[in-house]
């Protein structure tokens, strides 16, 4: 009986992953997926230098300044 | 016993959902004939079909403007052209682009030595069942798909013009 509650919820979840929204993307159908205004960043050089700047003027360590800022918008 | 039964009729829906939500893949590598395909030319003139050149090997490539292995893969197919050709390789390059114009801006910009047609509706790619850009499927000289090759890797590319020269010395 324990098996086949475990099935009924191993089905459960298969038909809930199926009617989650999931679907299959034509490789024709890729265009405007693949455009550059499409990427998560967009502009990884703006963000670079944004997150330069914003770390320097932190004080704090963070993944984007060595060590920690000296706050002072420097390193 | 009711709950065995319970269990195979269980066992039985999850079967049938896998069975549902795989694709079916079409295969046609091996000695099978390719997808008849209603294609035109960049002027709207419909394309011959694959069984009218028999006699040729076919190098057949679904491309797309905005992929870039296929930007890499046209300098390629001109050489292969150019190699080739005399000796009966016909290159047809097959349009994707949901967009028309994009495709012609791409030709402007890099330059084709070979055949270039549209697949307006798609149906070709949905019939050889397409699943990556760029997609090469080659047709030997007795009109049958003899190598399916998915993406464009420059390493792989000697493999490729050493299995079109023998399919080249193949006699029908």
């Amino acid at each position: 009986m324990k098996k086949a509650g475990f099935l009924m919820l191993l089905l459960g979840v298969c038909i809930v992953a199926a009617l989650s929204g999931c679907a299959n993307v034509a490789p024709w159908e890729r265009g405007t997926l693949a455009k550059p205004h499409m990427a998560l960043d967009p502009s990884p050089l703006q963000t670079g230098t944004r997150m330069h700047n914003y770390g320097s003027r932190e004080a704090g360590a963070s993944t984007n300044s060595e060590g920690g800022g000296g706050g002072c918008g420097c390193y | 016993m009711i709950a065995d039964r319970n269990m195979k009729i269980i066992l039985a829906c999850i079967m049938a959902f896998f069975l549902l939500v795989t694709s079916a893949v079409a295969h046609f590598e091996g000695n099978t004939s390719p997808p008849v395909c209603d294609l035109t030319y960049e002027d709207g003139t419909p394309v011959q079909n694959w069984p009218e050149m028999k006699g040729k090997v076919i190098y057949i490539d679904f491309w797309a403007s905005w992929c870039p292995p296929c930007i890499k893969s046209f300098p390629f197919m001109n050489q292969l052209t150019r190699d080739f050709e005399e000796r009966g390789l016909q290159v047809v390059g097959i349009n994707l682009d949901e967009e028309r114009s994009e495709a012609e801006d791409f030709l402007k910009q890099f330059q084709n030595k070979f055949t270039i047609v549209f697949d307006t509706d798609k149906q070709c790619a949905k019939d050889f069942n397409v699943i990556a850009m760029p997609s090469t499927y080659i047709i030997d000289k007795r009109g049958l798909v003899r190598h399916i090759h998915r993406g464009f890797r420059p390493g792989e590319m000697e493999a490729m013009r050493e299995l079109i020269d023998a399919l080249l010395d193949e006699t029908i």
